[in-house]
């Protein structure tokens, strides 16, 4: 019994052997080299990996940029582990990943050992209700609403009403970063602490007392832009550094150390002119060269 | 050969009796490991907090510099919202029951059953949706207030959730009062409303009961829906402030937390699984009375 199983085998097996030569001897030709070539291709392509980790405020611009290299390079990988700023830091540190993905700055003792390349520049909007009278408010008196000193819209430039915080939730890369400009970090008072920016906005909109803040790419025709220490916020004005509610966008190496080939050519494809344009349509600003 | 056929249909009939088994066991299975998986998971951070910090203590800060991890905010308006949802979602519930099975025109029950389950497969994210952009702009205006996104809001919101199980639960146990009683009080000489709320409810108290118990257990539930409209803020609960519930606490922080603010999280799934443990056991003793 378990011998004729095994002759069987043998035979399906020789048949199987028989027919795929037969198949292989068809596809000779113009087809063959094709077919061999991009099956080598197809082994580079599970090598090659450019890992990058770190922020979650980054995620629309590295993917952004990540699925046009891919694109041009269709044996790379690009990995993008959303860790947050810090972890993305420490890990590009202990070589855990390529390249290491930051939302501020690096601190004095992290800079000692990596280099941090900016890449884009995030403004973020504080933005109110259209039938809202403020205009123009100054960084302390941002920061004085969102503590809740100022809690009427009078003292600040509007008409008489109560004004409404609406936030992000604690992991929010742009609460993380609207705080640690205006200085508020856990001081917040929030009416309203929002999963998403267009919770935000569509609130802000709904609401004549309310204030939020959100991406400035984000920021839609419904709520009304406020000037900050009276300046408008836009490419230019965040570009020069004048508008002051922005941070960066870094990419973040160890300082001394060769990055890999493959690593190197994404890392100069995100900083070249080209991914200008990406950076912008992932709703971040790039940087003037 | 007749034997063999009676010896396959056997071995089929066995392996079937096998398959059914398993499959009549894995509801036992699921919740068993979710169970352990609940607890297992939620005691180590309640061990670290302190049972009396974690479950009494109102300030809920795991990303601060200081981070404290009390739930008493979440535990109490979770029991407010439900609470709030059972006080107007019931009364309206059995009303609509009630018209439904006693006095509506037969086409238009047919009409309204309909209607009733459609709500009950609404998904509550479009639940969620809708009272963001009506009842959270609404109660801001009618209430004169600053902002609309707060307890009552929520609610609102969730007395209309429950609307569809207190209906249709509460509509059967009115059915299956038997018809002699009301005839008897309409031979008295009563009245058809009276008839309905002194003999038709009463008598169908325990079915009432039932469709409150899973009102308020669907209630405590939700999560979705109430996340959009209730402002989301970790305060103690005031009817015209912003709340967060113990589902919307695990919801919005799970997907980045880490360390003991992941730990506290399972905990408080812990305490909403206890909690509904708890109301399923009460809705067992209740259709048990019935029986009896």
């Amino acid at each position: 019994m378990k011998n004729t199983g095994k002759k069987r085998f043998i035979g399906v097996f020789t048949a199987a052997m028989l027919s795929a030569a037969l198949l292989a001897g068809c596809s000779s030709g113009d087809a063959q080299p094709a077919e061999t070539n991009s099956s080598t291709q197809q082994t580079q392509q599970t090598q090659a990996t450019v890992s990058t980790d770190g922020s979650t405020s980054m995620e629309k611009v590295i993917g952004y940029l990540s699925e046009a290299y891919i694109e041009e390079n269709k044996d790379t990988k690009v990995t993008y582990n959303p860790t947050g700023s810090g972890a993305g830091i420490q890990a590009v540190s202990e070589g855990r990943c390529d390249i290491g993905l930051s939302s501020r700055d690096l601190k004095e003792d992290e800079a000692k050992t990596l280099d941090a390349t900016v890449i884009a520049i995030d403004g973020i909007a504080v933005v109110v209700n259209p039938a809202n009278t403020a205009e123009d408010l100054s960084v302390e008196q941002i920061a004085k609403i969102y503590t809740g000193e100022i809690s009427n819209w009078k003292d600040a430039g509007g008409s008489d009403g109560a004004v409404v915080v609406i936030g992000r939730e604690a992991a929010s890369g742009t609460r993380d970063g609207f705080e640690s400009i205006t200085k508020t970090k856990d001081k917040c008072k929030y009416n309203q602490e929002l999963t998403s920016t267009g919770d935000v906005i569509q609130t802000v909109a709904s609401n004549p007392n309310a204030i939020g803040y959100a991406s400035l790419a984000a920021v839609k025709d419904t709520v009304k832009v406020l000037k900050v220490d009276g300046v408008a916020p836009s490419k230019e004005t965040v570009q020069d550094g004048t508008y002051k509610i922005q941070r960066d966008f870094v990419m973040v190496t160890k300082k001394g150390e060769k990055l890999s080939d493959d690593a190197q050519k994404f890392f100069d494809f995100a900083t070249g002119k080209s991914a200008d344009a990406l950076i912008e349509k992932a709703g971040a600003i790039p940087v003037v060269r | 050969m007749k034997n063999g056929l009676k010896l396959g249909a056997k071995l089929v009939e066995r392996i079937m009796g096998g398959i059914f088994t398993l499959c009549g066991f894995a509801a036992v299975l699921f919740v068993a490991v979710i169970t352990v998986f609940l607890f297992v998971s939620g005691i180590p951070a309640i061990g670290e907090i302190g049972l009396g910090d974690f479950l009494l203590c109102t300030v809920w800060s795991p990303t601060s510099a200081n981070p404290q991890y009390g739930i008493l905010p979440f535990i109490t308006a979770s029991v407010m919202g439900t609470a709030g949802a059972i006080i107007i979602g019931v009364p309206i519930g059995l009303m609509c029951a009630v018209y439904i099975s006693k006095f509506a025109p037969k086409k238009l029950r047919g009409v309204l059953r309909e209607a009733v389950s459609l709500l009950s497969g609404i998904p509550s994210v479009v639940y969620g949706l809708v009272g963001m952009i009506i009842i959270v702009p609404a109660v801001r205006t009618v209430f004169g207030l600053p902002d609309g996104a707060n307890l009552f809001s929520a609610i609102i919101v969730l007395s209309i959730m429950i609307l569809p199980s207190v209906i249709s639960v509460s509509e059967t146990a009115i059915n299956a009062v038997p018809h002699e009683f009301e005839e008897g009080s309409l031979a008295l000489g009563a009245t058809k409303t009276e008839t309905v709320f002194k003999i038709s409810v009463p008598a169908a108290k325990s079915g009432i009961l039932a469709s409150v118990v899973l009102g308020i257990g669907r209630a405590i539930g939700e999560a979705m829906a109430v996340m959009m409209v209730s402002g989301n803020v970790a305060n103690m609960p005031k009817l015209f402030g912003s709340v967060r519930f113990l589902t919307t606490a695990v919801a919005s922080e799970m997907s980045y937390s880490s360390g003991l603010q992941r730990k506290a999280l399972f905990s408080i799934a812990l305490v909403l699984f206890i909690f509904i443990l708890i109301i399923n056991f009460v809705l067992n003793f209740v259709i048990k009375r019935k029986k009896d």
